[in-house]
């Protein structure tokens, strides 16, 4: 016996516009059972884990600076897979970008300017760009899986930034920990109202994706983006070139994402250190696809997947549940979400293989 | 209705009031057919008639929204191809779903259970291919095989579900002459066996030849039924267009230009292993002039557009050039901003991205040739949406495109329409120099003569016009110049009126000294 996907003569055009809220609600279902299986109260814990964030300002703000670098990550990598581009390695991307605007606080410490900020923000989307401009080489000219070598570079950049705030960077005066220096006042990002802490990282992934949204419905870019995504032989004879949107599209996500990594270390951490991200490049390609790789629906997507790390670590803390929880939760709605998007063009068959009996194969 | 059936017994399969919308649009309304045992029976209509749309709705591909289907006199629901395939009805697509990498067995291995051997899976195929007279080599490679060969493997496929009706969809229009008639001896056979067969074909001769009843489509409606033999093609052509099908007034004129189109020593080496190397390849094409190059299918037709339209620009230079200037080395972008335009065969995924709608798709081919027009907002490139539709409604209109809607995906558009409108697309701009391949492949008669006029009309106004095409019909009706291709070399040209057709056949094998039935699968 086996089981066979078999395409639907016609996928309902409702289920496919439902499909990110019914993933959302089998999520909070399957959270529930989860919840009640380690002895929790599944209606107290989805509380506090979904609506108690909502209710206060703090965590609101907290919400914000998570879903900045989602959105700002996750608008890049839309434009990557819509092109057909397979960047997995955003992670890495974030954290080159952090250590590279890093630099000027760090190394030129004694340097007071209020050029300090702009710069640190320029050298890091230049960081992350450069970062992804690896795999890219690789692929445009050697042919090579941009999936594999850009995730590998992740690990590479994790190890990099470990080495370089234990060895070179580590502050003189931190005790041995492995920190640099705290960032100069000039050199953190300014909070973007005054009750509370989220800054302008969160301006700039709204900015970014409207931008990118308007690229993507108005201009040829957009345009040549689409095509090359779903033919490259149709590009070629339009006149787009697949190996120059190799490239425009593995920096674009590469440079979103290394601002996303010095927005965070300058507006929210202060200093680099060996851990700054949660896993933000991961989450983002979560992001990315409940969005539907649609630069709106990632805002949408990257507040609620900020929302699962803000109640997750509010549920750590009242029903002293593992901090595992969150990325519990972020992998069953990538899983529903997936599973949701599959079902509605798609049913399943079991086959009982009998000899000579046919299968569907080969309709097409 | 009229028409002697094959049998006088209950039918094989029975459609009744059989409907299928898209949105509001009618694509096949309350159909009626019978297809009896044992017959061959042609399904015609103009493009965009519902021919496809019928057969795959009995092929469980796409779902009816009303009517009923009677297999053996009982009702039926046809949920999948696998539901079809069980119930005995096989079908060949027009586009083949093969694996060019794997071998024959492996990719009819392919839609069977698992637990078949490949070995079985071979000696079987073997057997049902000698027993029709379907020559495959199981162990070849499908990448090695020409597109007739390809057609085999997908019939061998069908026939190795002993299936009692089998549906095919257009399957000569990618076949050359000798590789049809071959197909046409093994339908045969199938009817002797007392199997039905339901034929889609645009070529009103063969329908003639080899189909016993005919039932004619026209906007979604059954019009009609004969005996095709009854029928000269001409009657048969005004039954599915309802008027009299225009022909194609002479070709070019005396008048000629400048040389606008040239090639001169064109080498390209072969850029995959399955591809034809072209062979110091010399043309010259003046205005008024339509240079037809005839050929076998896979002889390097596909190679010479890649380097005349730049998609695959060559290194040197003067190898190319288009209205005097050198542009062998230029992209296919520089080319069209020199005056060329550019309609290469294969519709879906190169000259038009299916997904997208008709606008768009007029986009893709004038992005920079109408920059003025199209793009506003300087660098940021906003595209003017507006603008471009009310230009792809005048293309629509001028080429008589019919469609379920205002600017529908390209895909949805039936074959032959979507042929229209790519050609139209290039026409609209008046270039100076077009470029075809294959220009009517799957196109219906009516819009054929359409394209072709269009072509000679586009000479006629001092362009140069250089047709890529495998059928001879076509090629004596708009050529004033002729040259053949073959393994990647080029003939020279002659003057239409002083060749015949035994003679192209001539220069097809005698170039190297090949009968015309090799040079098929000659590589
Ligand atoms: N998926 C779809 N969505 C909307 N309209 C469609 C779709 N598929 C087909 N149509 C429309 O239905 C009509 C019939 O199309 P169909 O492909 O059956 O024509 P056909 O008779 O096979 O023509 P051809 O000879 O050109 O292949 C066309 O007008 C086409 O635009
Ligand atoms: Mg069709």
């Amino acid at each position: 016996m086996r089981i066979e996907l078999e395409k639907r003569a016609n996928p309902s055009t409702l289920y496919s516009v439902l499909s990110p809220f019914l993933a959302l609600g089998l999520t909070v279902i399957a959270g529930g059972i989860m919840f009640a299986l380690i002895g929790k109260d599944p209606v107290s814990a989805l509380y506090s884990f979904f609506i108690e964030p909502l209710l206060d300002i703090w965590s609101l703000h907290e919400i914000a600076i998570k879903a900045a670098p989602l959105i700002l990550i996750g608008a890049g990598l839309s434009i990557c897979y819509r092109s057909n581009n397979w960047n997995i390695g955003a992670e890495g991307q974030f954290i080159m970008g952090a250590i590279a605007g890093a630099i000027v606080p760090v190394v030129f410490h004694d340097w007071h300017s209020p050029l300090v900020l702009p710069l640190m923000l320029v050298f890091g989307m230049i960081g992350g760009a450069l970062y992804a401009a690896i795999p890219a080489f690789l692929k445009a000219h050697m042919n090579t899986n941009e999936i594999l070598t850009s995730l590998m570079l992740v690990y590479i950049a994790q190890l990099f930034l470990d080495w370089l705030v234990r060895g070179p960077w580590r502050s003189p005066d931190a005790y041995n920990f492995p920190v640099t220096r705290d960032f100069a006042p000039e050199a953190i990002l300014p909070e973007l109202i005054a009750s509370g802490r989220a800054n302008l990282g969160f301006a700039f992934a709204i900015i970014a994706a409207v931008g990118l949204w308007l690229m993507m419905r108005y201009t040829l870019k957009g345009f040549e983006i689409t095509v090359l995504g779903q033919s490259e032989r149709a590009g070629r004879f339009a006149g787009f070139s697949s190996k120059r949107m190799i490239w425009f599209s593995m920096l674009l996500s590469g440079g979103l994402a290394g601002l996303a990594g010095i927005s965070e270390v300058s507006g929210t951490i202060g200093k680099l250190q060996p851990i700054i991200s949660p896993g933000y490049g991961f989450t983002a390609i979560i992001v990315a696809f409940l969005g539907r790789l649609n630069p709106l629906g990632i805002i949408a997507a990257g507040l609620f997947l900020a929302l699962t790390y803000v109640g997750g670590e509010a549920v750590q803390l009242t029903l002293s549940v593992s901090d595992k929880v969150t990325r519990v939760f972020q992998g069953l709605l990538l899983f529903f979400v997936l599973s949701c998007d599959t079902l509605i063009q798609y049913k399943i068959r079991l086959v009982f293989s009998r000899l000579g009996q046919s299968s569907e194969g080969g309709a097409h | 209705m009229s028409a002697v059936g094959a049998s006088g017994g209950s039918p094989l399969l029975a459609v009744r009031s059989l409907t299928k919308l898209f949105g509001s649009f009618a694509a096949c309304n309350a159909i009626d057919l019978d297809i009896q045992p044992g017959e061959i029976h042609a399904l015609l209509g103009e493009n965009g008639a519902g021919k496809s749309t019928l057969v795959k709705m009995l092929f469980g591909v796409l779902a009816p929204t009303s009517g009923q289907i009677l297999w053996k006199g009982e009702p039926v629901r046809i949920p999948s191809p696998g539901a079809a395939r069980r119930l005995g009805i096989g079908m060949v697509f027009q586009h083949f779903s093969l694996f060019e990498a794997l071998t024959v067995a492996e990719n009819i291995a392919l839609s069977l259970s698992p637990g078949i051997s490949l070995s079985k899976v071979a000696e079987e195929a073997s057997r049902l291919s000698h027993l029709y007279g379907l020559p495959l080599d199981p162990k070849a490679h499908v990448a090695d095989l020409s597109v007739g060969e390809r057609q085999r493997i997908e019939i061998v496929r069908a026939l190795l579900q002993n299936p009692e009706l089998i549906i095919l969809d257009e399957p000569t229009s990618v076949l050359t002459p000798q590789e049809a008639d071959r197909l046409f001896e093994t339908l045969a056979k199938l009817k002797a066996e007392g199997r039905s067969v339901l034929y889609i074909s645009h070529r009103l001769e063969e329908v003639q030849r080899i189909c016993d009843r005919a039932t004619v489509l026209r906007h979604g409606k059954v019009t009609g039924a004969c005996d095709p033999r009854q029928e000269t093609p001409a009657s048969l052509a005004r039954m599915m267009v309802g008027s009299d099908v225009a022909s194609v007034t002479a070709a070019g004129t005396n008048t000629k230009g400048d040389v606008l189109l040239e090639a001169r020593h064109l080498g390209v080496p072969a850029r995959t292993p399955f591809a034809v190397a072209l062979k110091n390849v010399c043309l010259k094409v003046r205005g008024g002039e339509v240079l037809a190059i005839a050929g076998v299918a896979g002889n390097g037709q596909g190679e010479l557009f890649d380097a005349l339209s730049g998609e695959y620009p060559v290194p040197e230079a003067a190898a190319v050039s288009i209205r005097g200037k050198a542009a062998g080395n230029l992209g296919i972008t520089a080319r069209r901003l020199m005056g060329a335009g550019f309609v290469p065969e294969e519709r879906h995924g190169h000259a038009a991205v299916p997904a997208l709608p008709l606008s768009d798709n007029l986009v893709l081919a004038r992005n920079q040739s109408d920059r003025k027009t199209f793009l506003a907002g300087g660098v940021l490139g906003v595209i003017r949406h507006a603008v471009v539709r009310i230009a792809s409604k005048r293309i629509s209109e001028t080429m008589d495109v019919r469609k379920s809607g205002e600017n529908p995906a390209a895909g949805s558009l039936s074959g032959g329409n979507l042929q229209k409108y790519i050609v139209g697309r290039e026409l609209d701009r008046q270039p100076a120099v077009l470029i075809v391949n294959q220009p009517t492949w799957g196109v219906d008669a009516g819009a054929a003569s359409r394209i072709r006029q269009a072509l000679v009309d586009l000479a006629k106004a001092g362009s140069a016009v250089l047709v890529i095409s495998q059928d001879l019909d076509e090629i004596f009706e708009v050529a004033t110049e002729i040259a053949v291709i073959s393994e990647g070399r080029l003939s020279d040209a002659y003057p239409a009126h002083e060749l015949t057709r035994e003679k192209i056949g001539l220069l097809m094998g005698g170039m190297y000294g090949k009968t015309e039935g090799e040079v098929a699968h000659a590589h």
